[in-house]
């Protein structure tokens, strides 16, 4: 606005301007008001504890909380040779006061951990101390390297040292088959032990392969509801509808009846003089049960999208296609097609996001070779209680599912799934 | 889908072949959910076709599984669905009141960040539920409310919001605003607004996203396994265990009425679309 024009005043004597912003905020607020409760209970007890996953996850406060002496005394250790006396006069005392507070198992544990042989070093350390054999007047140097060799091996102070940082990338790099060396260095675990490298990849894998079979199934059922008249139409979407609101438990369950050995599936190929009786293929734990029930569990992902976008592309445009020469073939190729790719972007990245993730039915149908990373994340939680390898590796699998989200957001837009 | 009389033969031939891909789709989805019904009631023991079966001789078909699932001894799923029905419905209404109340912030054209707070509701759909799990059980457990029905709730309230957000913004995609300016001008209060005239145009989209989070809830399995102690099971968690476990026709005899029950709930879904369509004024 011009400094010469009169400025316009509302009634009450205020700039039309100055009145017109304060309403907009005023509606900003509350707008922001009606979201704040959702967005509130969400952050509390959903995106904070998320985060916190990464703080347990890196987290290696344990042993620098145990030995903070020690480590005081570490800082001017270059690493290569033995400690001075110093060291070990801190760790001394650092340990006698474990002993003191019963916890020097499990320092123990941890540092055997991360280097063999210390649980057996460290009680043999502790019957001494516990015996009164250590003369503190004396060098203490000298007596803890009598109790075992092994204190006179300079690789395990160094390991010990290794663990003085509160925060470790550890469990990340374990996630990935790789540790730190001796020296600090990246390396990588024996060729027969990498077991995490191959459940990323088979997770990939059968993702990917899920979404390509459910896009192959799912193409021509939503052309066929799209163009099919609404009466028939409708009749069909029940098919698609009734498994996507019918438990996933329930479906699981289902195809477990259908594909074991002695199931409805292989009585149809021993009928058929597919196989024989005798020799009916395992079709269940393992890669082909999470394959079969997956692709059906998610094809309705797949479905919904594409139909909503075929829905929306005339007839009138396939027939002028074909009236300006082009056979049904290069009508649906060169027309047709291009205008549902949304829907497949839309639907395929859905599915490979949800199946990324999968659990519930990998763990029943997907036996040994049929897992996926989600039940190595469970694994952990339950079984072995590493809740920060858990943690690690739940980071992990979401960082990759986040890009995914962010592109799909970019492409479809969230407010743009289709649920039915 | 007759075709016209001049179609070409090969075309024929593909127009059949279409056809039968589709036949074969449509009965791949569906056909699994139909083979649960006549083995609930199998008079054996086994989850196979017995030959009497197959010969469908009556003898070879009984309740005796329904009976079991709701008079057997010592089992759980009375329990279960006492609790699956109890955590469902309070999860719903805490969904569906959370949920529509961001929905409506979210419709204004005032709403600032839009786009990146419309991903941070959405988020816990999209995240696997196996971190969606460990980072709430984290939460319950430091608050204290890990395996109790209440943080079962709180839980299923996260999960199922997304849902109710999706729903009811789509329906308020088509509301025409001017309405309820008319309201406050002809004198109403926002609250009375609110209730008789937005609540009853979106209510189509506030039911079908409450039946979603209703469903979610209900089937929910991954968290609660997490979060339950042995006084919160749940109809999933039993039938989980069940699955892995010992293989029970009991469980398809539940696996049915879950079959029923979720029929009922998609032909309501189904109803309130169109019913919602219908008031927006969309045709199809």
């Amino acid at each position: 606005m011009s400094s010469e024009t009169k400025q316009i005043l509302t009634t009450d004597g205020i700039p039309l301007e100055v009145s017109l912003k304060k309403a907009e905020k005023k509606n900003k607020i509350k707008a922001f008001l009606l979201v704040a409760p959702l967005l509130i209970f969400l952050f509390i007890t959903y995106v904070f504890p998320i985060g916190e996953m990464f703080t347990r996850s890196v987290d290696d406060k344990m042993i620098t909380n145990m030995l903070p002496k020690t480590f005081k005394a570490m800082e001017k250790w270059d690493g290569k040779e033995l400690p001075s006396e110093e060291v070990f006069a801190g760790f001394y005392s650092d340990y006698k006061v474990l002993i003191e507070n019963q916890t020097q198992g499990k320092l123990g544990q941890r540092l055997n951990k991360e280097k063999n042989g210390f649980n057996s070093i460290t009680k043999k350390l502790m019957r001494q101390i516990k015996r009164n054999k250590i003369d503190e007047s004396q060098s203490i140097k000298e007596q803890i390297m009598k109790v075992h060799k092994r204190w006179r091996d300079v690789e395990y102070w160094q390991a010990i040292k290794r663990t003085a940082p509160p925060y470790t990338m550890a469990k990340y790099l374990k996630g990935m088959d790789m540790y730190f060396a001796a020296d600090g260095s990246i390396a990588q675990v024996d060729e027969d032990r990498r077991i995490h490298r191959i459940l990323w990849l088979r997770t990939l894998e059968i993702a990917l392969f899920v979404t390509i079979f459910c896009f192959l199934m799912g193409y021509p059922i939503a052309h066929l509801l799209a163009t099919l008249p609404m009466k028939y139409s409708n009749l069909l979407m029940i098919c698609v509808l009734l498994p996507f609101w019918t438990s996933l438990l329930v479906r699981t369950a289902s195809w477990m009846i259908l594909l074991q050995q002695q199931g409805v599936v292989n009585d149809f190929f021993v009928m058929i003089g597919l196989v024989a009786d005798d020799n009916r293929p395992e079709m269940m734990y393992n890669k082909v049960g999470t394959y079969v029930a997956m692709t059906q569990i998610l094809l309705p992902f797949m479905v919904l999208p594409l139909y909503s976008v075929m829905k929306t592309i005339s007839p009138s445009l396939m027939r002028a296609g074909k009236s300006l020469g082009g056979t049904p073939f290069v009508a649906f190729w060169k027309v047709y097609f291009p205008l549902t790719i949304p829907g497949i972007g839309a639907g395929c990245l859905l599915v490979f996001i949800l199946a990324i993730g999968y659990y519930i039915t990998p763990a029943l149908v997907g036996g040994a070779s049929g897992t996926l990373i989600s039940n190595q994340i469970a694994y952990h939680m339950k079984t072995t209680l590493d809740w920060s390898f858990a943690s690690a590796m739940g980071l992990m699998l979401l960082s990759g599912v986040l890009v995914i989200y962010w592109i799909y957001n970019k492409l479809v837009g969230v407010d743009n799934i289709k649920l039915g | 889908m007759a075709l016209p009389s001049y179609t070409e033969t090969r075309y024929r031939i593909w127009h059949y072949f279409y056809i039968a891909i589709c036949t074969f789709v449509f009965f791949f989805l569906i056909a699994p959910l139909f083979v649960i019904f006549p083995l609930s009631f199998n008079a054996e023991e086994f989850l196979v076709f017995s030959e009497g079966m197959k010969r469908l001789d009556p003898e070879a078909f009984s309740f005796r599984w329904y009976h079991e699932m709701v008079y057997g001894t010592k089992n759980p799923w009375g329990l279960a669905a006492k609790n699956s029905f109890i955590i469902a419905i309070f999860a719903t209404i805490g969904s569906i009141i959370l949920g529509t109340l961001a929905a409506l912030g979210l419709s204004s054209r005032h709403m600032p960040y839009k786009g990146l707070i419309m991903a941070v509701l959405i988020s816990p759909m999209i995240v696997p539920l196996i971190i969606s799990g460990v980072a709430i059980f984290f939460f319950m457990a430091k608050v204290g409310l890990a395996a109790t029905h209440t943080g079962i709730v709180m839980a299923h309230i996260i999960l199922g919001t997304p849902f109710v957000v999706i729903t009811v913004t789509a329906t308020l995609s088509g509301f025409d605003h001017s309405v309820t300016r008319a309201a406050s001008s002809l004198g109403s209060n926002p609250f009375n607004t609110f209730m008789k005239i937005t609540l009853p145009l979106i209510l189509p989209g506030v039911i079908s996203g409450g039946l979603f989070a209703f469903v979610t809830s209900f089937d929910e399995v991954v968290v609660v396994l997490f979060l339950a102690g042995l006084e919160n099971t749940t109809i999933p968690v039993q039938m989980w265990t069940g699955l892995r476990e010992q293989l029970s026709p009991t469980i398809l005899a539940v696996a049915t009425c879950l079959i029923i029950l979720s029929t009922l709930i998609l032909v309501t879904a189904e109803l309130l679309r169109r019913r919602s369509e219908r008031l927006r004024g969309i045709n199809r």
